[in-house]
């Protein structure tokens, strides 16, 4: 026990004197926590349209009233020549066109049908989609007066009418942060965590102090457990960070408990620095080091479930996220966060990532070897 | 010129002899690829529902039928009231929600007018918004074939037509992304750690004091990873034209000249790093929290530019991917040819040679 508390508290120092360690601590959840929510915002607005009227009349005038009184679109030009609207998408000017054919109102009117044209610029299928949807329902919105005007009231509707009323739960304002907050914390202590314990032992090796550890009687899961333990705490202290700077900045308070985020932080950390202490068994260089935990971070936050929901995956990524903790962290994140899960509902999520801890940090006392 | 060609020579060694670090560095662009190719879709399917269904009649079976039948959802059993209800989404069970009321069929048939109700999950609003949508059309549908009744009269039709992108595959917008991040990581951060490790190590000390002149040292130190970044050049290349299916539209050698050019870039970039930094943690957080974040965040290839507040789109004209990512999407997906893309090139050269001409002023030929 005493061997444990000397060489922690050469870890602590150690930490507390390398002012690069310092700044990445504090630095790190400012930044990605003030500026990531900001840029990462994929909330679809100010799509900006461009239309093209060969008609003139009276129906395509107002159709482009009604979609430019609408929040949504952002009109960009209006013009008659179709060339010149495409070049505006080529030029990323513009990201739908809509074209209103010669004699679409005539044609309405006697043929009882008319067409419009719509050219999305598909690039980015999360605009094209959503703004083609919007488009669609303001053109649905337009049809509907237009019939109200030709078909006389009150009459009778012979049609049977369900009525589809929607509501959001947990995030009535559907604000994008919300969303984005709790997972983009997730990262932070996920990244911390693994390039930090990762680099340590490796930066130990690459010196050449490591040598001298290995001539001293310690144990190996006392030399693992000292190199553990500083970076678990200083992992809770950034959550702790983070958290605070998510309620200032943002007015997110957890729905849920807090102790629930932190005893799952607590297993989850524990996991994490395994992992990052197996890198570091394996690497003898820093760069080395650094290199394959930034691979592994990488896949694992990609296929995490920050940006993309994990059910529209194949099932060959669903299934490697079933082995990955950093989507199980960010889903436990938002439950407690947004929805109020309590301890109750994640225990399964808790129960799997303590395994992965205890195999990681097993696999890495096993293979560190005291001989070079 | 013969020295420097024996530099060259050692620096391909440190990278060759290091094993591991060549399989990630050949391993990452293709696992990206893959990532971005097949994994992360923006595409709804297979979303577990619930359905809370109070009347369980004729229609409203024929919908949940709809429903299941399509590929968006599927349903998740086991909801007899609304505290299920609320259980499967607090235990994240399930993403949306449809209630039906009491004596759904009946109302429908003798009142002609039924409510349906869909609760979203809104953690992620815009997967609630799509989920919404796409159960309101399947929903609508059922109700248009409930009679064949006679055409609607005055309807106005929406044809759509997708641009460039007719399949809404995501990897066509994650192609150029990949690339300036696979390029960004080689280029600038192995470089400058690698320069730094000199450094730390103190076999910079060697160097400085025998008569080669110091930055051609650093220049042989870039070849190596020159090199490299063109094989990755060619192997994303040729991954997202055979095995995403994403066709390179416009010119290919516009396109190579283009990521060479962004290539020089980065070196230069790293070679600015390694001028900054002292030791390899400092490079690579400066390489990390400096070139890697800005390149995911502000380059506009995972989260739209326009959205962002205005000082950081102002921010994000000074981040090369932004500019790389700009030139690759216009060339390769919609074929565009260097008319249009000329600014955006001198832009890039401009900052190439900024950042050469500060890291060569910068270059300190003392040890401090």
């Amino acid at each position: 026990m005493r061997v444990l508390r000397i060489l922690l508290e050469k870890e602590f120092r150690q930490v507390f004197r390398n002012p690069a360690i310092l700044r990445m601590i504090f630095m790190m959840p400012a930044v990605q926590l003030l500026i990531m929510p900001l840029a990462a915002d994929y909330e679809v607005k100010n799509v900006k349209i461009c239309i093209v009227d060969y008609d003139h009349s009276t129906y395509s005038q107002k159709l482009t009233n009604k979609i430019v009184a609408s929040n949504y679109f952002q009109m960009v030009d209006y013009t008659d020549s179709y060339a010149k609207a495409l070049e505006r998408v080529e030029n990323d000017e513009a990201d739908l066109v809509l074209q209103i054919p010669a004699s679409f109102e005539r044609q309405l009117v006697k043929e009882d049908e008319s067409t419009l044209f719509l050219a999305l610029n598909a690039i980015n299928g999360v605009k094209a989609n959503l703004g083609g949807a919007y488009l669609r329902s303001i053109i649905g919105d337009f049809n509907r007066e237009v019939r109200l005007e030709w078909v006389q009231l009150p009459r009778f509707s012979p049609v049977p009418l369900i009525e589809i009323s929607s509501v959001n739960w947990f995030n009535p304002l559907m604000n994008y942060r919300f969303f984005m907050v709790p997972g983009i914390l997730v990262i932070l202590v996920t990244m911390v965590g693994a390039f930090l314990s990762a680099l340590n032992i490796v930066k130990e090796k690459e010196i050449g102090t490591i040598e001298q550890i290995n001539v001293t009687p310690l144990r190996k899961y006392q030399f693992i457990l000292g190199k553990l333990i500083p970076f678990w705490v200083l992992g809770q202290i950034i959550l702790t960070i983070g958290l605070i700077i998510s309620w200032l900045f943002y007015g997110i308070v957890p729905v849920g408990s807090i102790a629930t985020i932190y005893i799952f932080a607590a297993v989850y950390l524990l996991a994490v620095l395994g992992l990052g202490l197996l890198v570091s068994t394996f690497a003898n260089t820093q760069q080395q080091a650094m290199l394959l935990s930034f691979f592994m971070m990488m896949i694992f936050i990609l296929l995490g479930g920050l940006y993309t929901s994990i059910d529209s995956m194949p099932k060959w990524a669903q299934i490697f996220t079933k082995f990955n903790p950093v989507a199980y962290f960010i889903e436990v994140m938002r439950m407690v966060v947004l929805k109020g899960s309590t301890l109750y509902d994640i225990r399964s999520h808790l129960g799997i990532v303590f395994v992965f801890g205890v195999v990681l940090n097993s696999f890495a006392v096993w293979n560190y070897r005291k001989r070079s | 010129m013969k020295q420097f060609l024996y530099f060259i020579r050692k620096e391909f060694f440190h990278l060759w002899r290091d094993k591991r670090t060549m399989l990630i560095l050949f391993g990452m662009p293709l696992m990206q690829i893959l990532i971005f190719g097949f994994a992360l879709t923006n595409e709804v399917k297979n979303t577990r529902i619930g359905v809370l269904d109070n009347s369980k009649d004729e229609a409203s079976l024929a919908i949940i039928n709809e429903l299941e039948a399509s590929r968006y959802f599927d349903i998740e059993e086991n909801i007899r009231s609304n505290a299920d209800l609320e259980k499967a989404f607090q235990s994240g069970k399930i993403k949306m929600a449809v209630v039906f009321p009491n004596n759904f069929q009946e109302e429908l048939l003798h009142a002609n007018k039924a409510p349906i109700q869909l609760i979203g999950d809104a953690t992620d609003p815009n997967v609630a918004n799509t989920l919404i949508n796409y159960a309101s059309a399947i929903i609508l549908d059922y109700q248009g074939n409930m009679k064949d009744f006679q055409k609607y009269p005055y309807t106005i039709n929406a044809e759509v037509r997708m641009l460039y992108n007719p399949q809404m595959k995501g990897s066509y917008n994650f192609v150029p992304g990949v690339m300036a991040m696979v390029l960004m990581l080689v280029c600038a951060m192995m470089t400058s750690i690698s320069i730094v490790r000199e450094k730390e190590l103190g076999t910079m000390e060697v160097i400085l004091v025998s008569p080669i002149v110091p930055i051609r040292v650093v220049i042989a130190k870039m070849v190596p990873y020159f090199l490299l970044s063109t094989i990755n050049i060619a192997s994303i290349l040729l991954l997202s034209v055979f095995v995403l299916e994403v066709p390179i539209q416009g010119n290919l050698w516009l396109l190579v000249g283009e990521c060479l050019l962004f290539t020089v870039t980065v070196l230069a970039l790293g070679l600015l790093i390694s001028s900054m930094a002292g030791s390899q943690q400092t490079a690579m957080l400066i390489s990390l929290m400096g070139l890697f974040l800005p390149t995911v965040m502000l380059s506009g290839f995972m989260f739209p530019v326009e959205n962002m507040p205005i000082p950081l789109q102002v921010i994000s004209n000074i981040v090369p991917a932004k500019w790389f990512y700009y030139i690759v999407k216009n060339v390769m997906i919609k074929g565009l040819g260097f008319g249009y893309i000329w600014k955006e090139t001198l832009v890039l050269v401009g900052m190439t040679a900024f950042f050469m001409i500060v890291s060569i002023r910068k270059f300190k030929t003392r040890l401090e």
